[in-house]
């Protein structure tokens, strides 16, 4: 496994394992983390994965740079290739309402790709993603990558508001917003499900490394599994069934 | 409703919130460190009250708070510079409080510095919520009190510890506490984007002084001063080290604080050592800032006293 580190800080090191944004390698820094926290676990405070690179946080106290990094390439060098049929094994399924009342730029992500809603979602839902790195936010998963025709610029502007579970698009990246927080990214949906709750053993749904694949549902769906509609912060008329009614 | 016996608090101030030693082992999952901005002050509000390095404050940002004791009790307050009442009867910074039950218990505005931090012995006995820390969070809605990430309010009650051995009434000695009016020159260690800086903008920034702006808190300050020059303007995100000199397109650094957010993919000229955040903790907005590099070697035997000095029981 081929890497090289950077001193960050006064206490973290970052190895970097590529320098382009590549699937390939999300897996070997999953490899990476998995190995580094097993060999090394109490003298890492922290193990951060994202697109090329893992932040490792040592403790001063009791740690030095020179004997984590020896531990780091001892640790590394032992690691087998990554087996790549090893995956698929993992994906997570996440129930998504696409609709314009809970994602209002749908409209406007299928006119830029010249596409029907219809085919958006059906586009949308049908590819398999990968978390290439947590941040933004608790549990924010970046998701990658939708197909090329979905691909929309953020909003100029972003909205102050985006209820928590909605579902977005910008540029080539996914994401579901975990936690009602500003956005801008192209709103085309929402999860009923609850992607970070600080009470679970595992407050955030998803992490780096894992699948995910979205499963079109419809509004009353959406509704049984207690997918909320009584929160959007988006024109108010648009909730008028007569306006938009169900699609599904 | 907690009925152990604490601090009934009657005006929560402009920013109130409990802080610790920050979050462990959450950078994963996207969740913010937080933990004391000045670990000076803190850590020394906890030390002369007998309590373990790590434990739980609060942390009053631009003072005015008042509180009523339910309990005998002793705290401490130290950092920014308010003027501590009792009864109406002026108190020492720095040093070990009396409390009786029914204190009254008010903090002015500062006349220098920013968070005044305050102890109370044994601690306060609040649960500790994700990375087992008490801080609070505003920007995630975790953390703190209630767990919910709000900032101290009007009628909140703080349980403190009721156990632990009461300590002699000593103080810090003058030679410790710092000024917060001086002017600040920050420690830097180079980081290996720093390449990413033609020599001249190196130069720049470590000769001429950079403002500390209004734009700052918990997450980042914002500096102005010389724009500095980027070669290869955007990077892949990464995880982020606190203090982080981070230089968005517009030339102006940012540094990174204790709640930043976890990855980012502005190019980093280097990392501001933990010390010289502890003492900008408390600058004001207008402050000058003077940049010094410093090698990694220097900023951990410097980091390293430190965390003994207050790791000690005393």
């Amino acid at each position: 496994m081929l890497w090289r580190y950077e001193v960050t800080g006064i206490d973290t090191v970052t190895l970097h394992f590529g320098d382009a944004i590549d699937i390939v390698l999300v897996e070997r820094i999953q490899q990476a983390a998995g190995a580094l926290a097993d060999k090394l676990g109490q003298r890492l405070i922290e193990i951060v994965p994202s697109y090329t690179s893992l932040l490792l946080r040592y403790d001063l106290l009791s740690d030095d740079l020179a004997s984590l990094i020896s531990s780091v390439t001892e640790t590394l060098s032992a690691l087998p290739e990554v087996e790549t049929n090893k995956r698929g094994s993992r994906v997570v399924e996440i129930p998504v309402y696409y609709d314009s009342t809970v994602g209002p730029d749908l409209a406007s992500v299928a006119a830029g790709s010249g596409l029907s809603i219809e085919e958006v979602i059906q586009k949308h839902s049908a590819k398999v993603y990968n978390v290439f790195a947590i941040g933004f936010a608790p549990g924010f998963a970046y998701l990658g990558e939708v197909p090329s025709e979905l691909a929309a610029p953020r909003l100029a502007t972003p909205r102050s508001k985006v209820p928590a579970g909605t579902l977005g698009i910008a540029d080539t990246q996914t994401a579901l917003y975990p936690l009602e927080s500003p956005g801008g990214w192209n709103l085309i949906g929402r999860t009923p499900l609850r992607l970070f709750d600080p009470d679970r053993d595992h407050p955030a749904l998803l992490e780096a490394g894992q699948q995910v694949r979205f499963r079109a549902i419809s509004r009353s769906e959406y509704l049984e599994l207690e997918g909320q509609l009584d929160d959007l912060p988006w024109a108010p008329e648009i909730l008028d069934e007569s306006i938009c009614g169900d699609r599904k | 409703m907690n009925h152990q016996p604490g601090f009934t608090f009657t005006k929560p101030g402009f920013l109130s919130l409990l802080q610790d030693g920050g979050r462990r082992g959450v950078m994963h999952m996207g969740l913010a460190i937080g933990g004391a901005m000045d670990r000076h002050a803190w850590a020394w509000a906890n030390r002369l009250l007998g309590n373990a390095y790590g434990t739980a404050a609060l942390e009053i940002t631009f003072g005015g708070v008042e509180f009523i004791s339910q309990l005998d009790t002793q705290i401490s307050i130290t950092g920014a510079e308010v003027e501590c009442h009792i009864n109406g009867e002026h108190r020492a910074l720095w040093s070990v409080i009396n409390l009786k039950t029914g204190d009254h218990v008010t903090l002015s505005a500062p006349k220098s510095g920013v968070r005044a931090y305050l102890a109370v012995l044994g601690g306060f006995q609040v649960k500790p919520g994700l990375g087992n820390s008490c801080s609070t969070f505003t920007r995630e809605g975790t953390g703190g009190l209630h767990l919910d990430g709000h900032p101290l309010a009007a009628g909140d009650h703080l349980p403190c510890g009721s156990n632990a051995h009461t300590v002699p009434n000593r103080k810090v000695s003058e030679h410790w506490k710092p000024d917060y009016r001086d002017e600040l020159e920050l420690s830097v260690i180079p980081g290996a984007q720093i390449a990413r800086f033609p020599a001249a903008v190196l130069e720049t920034f470590f000769s001429q002084p950079y403002t500390l702006t209004p734009q700052t808190d918990r997450m980042g300050a914002r500096l102005k001063g010389p724009a500095l020059e980027v070669i290869g303007k955007t990077l892949i995100s990464e995880g982020t080290s606190l203090g982080a000199i981070q230089v968005p397109s517009d030339g102006q650094p940012i540094l990174l604080l204790n709640d930043r957010q976890t990855i980012g993919g502005y190019p980093k000229l280097g990392a501001v050592t933990p010390r010289s955040l502890d003492a900008l903790a408390q600058r004001t907005p207008g402050t000058k800032l003077q940049f010094r590099p410093t090698t990694l070697h220097e900023a951990q035997q410097e980091e390293r006293k430190f965390l003994k000095f207050f790791s000690i029981d005393v």
